[in-house]
């Protein structure tokens, strides 16, 4: 897709939001891009764009405008039996972007879209802030405290309560994972939010 | 409060990501800044008429119970700026975030938020390098 586009006044930048660089140089390296492929321990990003999950994709045109907000995309469909996600959905629409133009929200409706972050949000992210830097000066037994901590002040934030898994001894693929996903569904909540135009 | 009686220690201060070590006094639950270290981490003057970077001023509540000579209490300052505050009074650490305000509102004005992170090998990008192109931003992970 990015070759497809690339010459068309568009890139494509991933950012890894992993636990270490090693943990992220596999997928790159494998993946050999074209663009850039950045790495994100600390979860600038995250905090920056409200991001609560993985994937999460936004556009930027031109003048940096925001015009499609945290979004829900994935590049192939090999997860599709379990997000209901069809991602040529996604991809069509962005074509349609980049080769026509054509912004598939007004500025309003892009506001209407957005989740901005609560006080508990942003208090999180201090929490799993101090737990990372912990972790890396060797005080996982604290750090593992304050990501347990920041998993009950925001829920709904998997960059943290999945994200943390590595670090306090978890598999994020094992039982773990499956039985927080299945609780936090249960409950009727999403795990993914896509938005209206490219969900389902 | 009694700070006399307290001691001195080094303590990390990490503001929105970038440690910095200062030296502070710490009294049963209270963390007690001086002055200098407040500039030097943070970058505010404490003035008698609040937190002040040039002329702009944050007012401090008035008779604060957060004050003290020269010092002012951590949790009091987070929350006169309106920053989340984690502390961990054991490892003599604490990380102060962003604003939930201040991350809305830079969100809803639509200009998409600059940030500058690292590839493999150590490069640093910046998306504001990018303006001039679209765009497509994925956030993933290998968990």
């Amino acid at each position: 897709m990015y070759e497809e586009l690339k010459d068309l006044g568009f890139v494509v930048i991933t950012v890894a939001l992993d636990r270490s660089t090693d943990d992220a140089r596999p997928w790159i390296e494998a993946a050999q891009p074209t663009h850039p492929a950045l790495i994100d321990i600390a979860h600038v990003l995250a905090d920056r764009y409200n991001m609560v999950n993985v994937p999460t994709i936004l556009w930027i045109d031109e003048h940096g405008r925001i015009v499609r907000p945290n979004d829900v995309a994935f590049g192939d469909d090999r997860f599709r039996a379990t997000t209901g996600l069809d991602s040529a959905k996604h991809l069509d629409a962005l074509r349609t972007w980049v080769r026509d133009g054509a912004r598939p929200f007004t500025d309003d409706q892009v506001r209407a879209l957005q989740a901005w972050p609560s006080a508990a949000d942003q208090e999180a992210r201090a929490f799993f802030g101090l737990g990372e830097w912990l972790y890396e000066q060797g005080r996982a037994a604290s750090a593992a405290r304050h990501f347990a901590h920041a998993g009950e002040l925001a829920p709904h934030d998997f960059t943290i309560r999945r994200g943390t898994m590595r670090m306090v001894g978890l598999d994020p693929m094992g039982p773990e994972f499956r039985a927080m996903y299945r609780e936090w569904t249960q409950a009727g909540h999403p795990y993914y939010r896509p938005l209206p135009d490219t969900a389902g | 409060m009694d700070k006399d009686t307290a001691t001195a220690h080094s303590f990390v201060l990490i503001d929105a990501g970038h440690p910095l070590a200062v030296a502070v006094v710490v009294n049963g639950g209270q963390v007690w800044l001086p002055a200098d270290a407040v500039k030097a981490a943070l970058g505010w003057d404490l003035r008698p008429e609040g937190l002040c970077q040039g002329d702009v001023c944050v007012p401090l509540p008035p008779e604060s119970a957060i004050l003290s000579r020269d010092s002012i209490d951590l949790a009091g300052l987070a929350a006169a700026l309106r920053r989340p505050l984690a502390l961990d009074l054991e490892e003599r650490a604490a990380y102060l975030g962003a604003p939930a305000a201040d991350r809305g509102a830079a969100l809803a004005s639509l200009d998409a938020p600059d940030f500058m992170l690292p590839d493999l090998e150590g490069r640093v990008h910046s998306l504001s390098a990018h303006r001039g192109k679209k765009v497509l931003l994925v956030a993933y992970a290998s968990w």
